[in-house]
């Protein structure tokens, strides 16, 4: 086991800071060969020391963060594989055995219309890890990225339009405007699914929530992607000024290759953690909007909608299990996304500690 | 300054006309009827056509936009509510967004109230049990979404308890706004809390708190005066933040709890197509996001000195 080294002084952003020290100031003497010896370098660069090791060691240093991670990652593929590891199909109706507490048959009890509430939540968790992977990989990240790289790199008036409507998009009201937003766009798109279902003899496409998933994460990545942009275009303004960047101009590299090759290497990390604190935010908006009614529509079960169809005072009293089991769930993975954003943030910013 | 402001201010006009504009076009391209709505089971082709003039619903839909504007923008007249028939806007959303803004006030209290004393208690004894266990509860709390506290506190307080009401509203100081304004403010108490943590340990280690200290300074004057005036710029920064929270947080309390504000309302005019107040909805929380922002940016100057607005570059 290699020695803790998250008390040296790390560059914080891959190679955005120069050493200090200038060249003058280092004392070659002291590097001098003895005359005969030939000096043996290796072809490789010695590893375990780069930043990234170093970043991931500290993370993995933190126990409570690695529970925490290995949590989500079983809920994310258990919630994926969730046809084959639930006992019950979410929708199966059993008007004999309604509203029962948890038993061996049923361990989280079923609910008004006697569905297994273990296989709901369960389907529920599908939806919420469904929406943060494609909302924030799929939207917030690529388009957050994509266009802060342009804005940053190209400037001028390629950055006045980005940065402009970004804070247009993010002075707006949000949870209204994604009301209206759902409410105006999903009957359109509905019907036009609909159409298409009847044209083409597919029959899946509303019954599994493809269209929900694709209307919310569409949403959610209009009023996401901004915070990210203006991130990468920070990170990509203060590369540009780097001589490296200016070498690499010199040498004769396109444009594609600098933004590829150097810019989005030095964002990384700060996208790394940005994107580990931005799962709750995402979680929590679609489990709002669920909440409300305008989210995933029933029968595609979401963990909001359980919230708020279980969150009558006449339930609470008489089934709490019908809403101590949703919560738990909601709770345990918000407090694992909270402390894995923490760790991964103290892990990749070792400054900010 | 002055010109700073003026331009910060020039661009909230811009702002709203696109937010509206925005809002109009979805509003229109989404399905449903206003008027259909209105009648519900009395539908009549001709009744119908009657109120659809009087509302001037059969004009073009640009000629309704620019109406809609140009009353705004000439008289402060937000129009006539379409489900609260010969009702203004301003008559129908005044009384509700006054409960709303008690609330959400109520809310800031508890989470500026509780937040900020503890996370200074947090950073005065770092490195220790207290310090941990904030740290931890603070950690648990953050950003716990809305509809998670609301049912478990109802369930303890209301039901199991039985000291404080369910739901309903009673004004400010009616024990029936407890409820709502705690859950609402939780998340930001934990936001709160270790935003001040980390910034007060930032404050203590600079120099002039060591200057203070050095030239005999009362412990107290050090903490007040010197560090916690220094770490609450932080907190005000993130203000907005906060209230974007709040905002959130509101419809899901409105509703939860029964309580008549605009977060309720809101939805109630989507159910309606009722566009004159969702436009105007729109127009208000964009104009209070834009001069919450600006409030922050003005109050920032006073805090620290050293921070110029509109300055190019640091001088």
């Amino acid at each position: 086991m290699l020695p803790d080294r998250s008390g040296l002084p790390t560059r914080e952003h891959g190679h955005a800071h120069q050493s200090d020290a200038g060249p003058d100031r280092l004392d070659w003497s002291q590097n001098e060969l003895p005359p005969g010896q030939v000096l043996e370098l290796s072809d490789r660069p010695a590893r375990g020391h780069s930043y990234w090791s170093l970043a991931f060691r500290r993370l993995a240093h933190k126990k409570l963060a690695m529970a925490c991670l290995s949590i989500i990652v079983a809920m994310y593929i258990g919630s994926l594989a969730s046809p084959l590891v639930t006992p019950y199909d979410y929708r199966q109706i059993d008007l004999q055995s309604t509203r029962q507490g948890p038993s061996l048959a049923h361990p989280f009890g079923t609910d008004r219309q006697g569905r297994d509430m273990l296989t709901r939540v369960i389907f529920g968790v599908r939806t919420t890890v469904i929406i943060t992977i494609t909302s924030l990989l799929g939207g917030t990240l690529i388009l957050g990225v994509v266009l802060g790289l342009l804005s940053g790199y190209l400037g001028r008036w390629v950055d006045a339009v980005i940065m402009r409507t970004g804070e247009v998009t993010s002075s707006f009201p949000e949870i209204l405007l994604l009301l209206i937003f759902v409410s105006a766009f999903r009957p359109r798109l509905l019907v036009a699914v609909q159409n298409f279902e009847d044209a083409t003899g597919l029959d899946w496409i509303i019954r599994l929530g493809v269209l929900d998933f694709t209307i919310i994460s569409l949403g959610l990545a209009i009023f996401g992607w901004f915070g990210m942009a203006r991130l990468v275009r920070g990170q990509v303004l203060q590369t540009r000024e780097s001589q490296y960047a200016e070498a690499a101009l010199a040498m004769g590299a396109s444009t594609a290759h600098i933004l590829r090759v150097h810019m989005l290497r030095n964002i990384l990390s700060p996208l790394i953690v940005s994107v580990s604190a931005g799962l709750a935010g995402v979680a929590g908006a679609e489990l709002v909007l669920s909440w409300i009614g305008v989210g995933v529509f029933p029968p595609v079960p979401s963990l909001g909608r359980m919230l708020f169809e279980n969150g009558h005072p006449q339930v609470l009293v008489n089934h709490p299990h019908l809403i101590l089991f949703p919560i738990g769930t909601v709770t345990v993975l918000f407090f694992c996304f909270n402390i894995l954003g923490d760790a991964v943030n103290d892990a990749f910013n070792p400054r900010t500690r | 300054m002055g010109i700073y402001v003026i331009r910060r201010l020039l661009w909230l006009p811009i702002l709203v006309i696109i937010v509206t504009f925005i809002t109009f076009v979805m509003l229109r391209f989404g399905p449903g009827d206003p008027v259909q709505i209105w009648l519900g089971q009395h539908q009549n082709d001709e009744v119908r056509e009657r109120i659809r003039a009087q509302l001037g619903l059969d004009d073009p839909i640009a000629v309704q936009y620019i109406r809609y504007v140009e009353g705004v923008v000439t008289r402060l007249d937000f129009g006539e509510s379409f489900k609260y028939r010969n009702k203004s806007v301003r008559e129908v959303i005044g009384s509700r967004i006054w409960v709303s803004v008690q609330l959400n006030l109520a809310a800031i209290i508890i989470t500026l109230g509780i937040g900020i004393p503890v996370g200074l208690l947090a950073a005065l004894r770092q490195g220790t049990g207290w310090d941990n266990v904030i740290v931890a509860i603070a950690l648990a709390f953050q950003s716990l979404p809305v509809f998670i506290t609301a049912p478990v506190l109802l369930l303890i307080f209301a039901l199991y308890l039985d000291i404080l009401p369910t739901s309903g509203w009673g004004g400010f100081f009616s024990p029936k706004i407890v409820m709502p304004a705690v859950v609402m403010g939780v998340p930001g108490i934990a936001i709160v809390v270790r935003l001040v943590r980390a910034s007060v340990l930032d404050v203590m280690a600079q120099d002039y708190v060591r200057t203070a200290r050095s030239k005999g300074l009362p412990e107290r004057a050090v903490r007040y005066r010197h560090i916690l005036r220094n770490a609450l710029i932080p907190v005000t920064t993130s203000f907005g933040f906060i209230l974007a929270g709040l905002a959130g947080g509101t419809f899901i309390v409105e509703i939860y709890f029964g309580i008549p504000g605009v977060g309720r309302l809101s939805l109630e005019a989507l159910n309606a197509r009722d566009y004159p107040v969702l436009l105007t909805f729109a127009v208000i929380s964009t104009t209070l996001f834009v001069l919450a922002n600006l409030v922050v940016d003005l109050i920032y100057p006073f805090l620290d000195p050293r921070i110029r607005l509109g300055a190019g570059h640091a001088s």
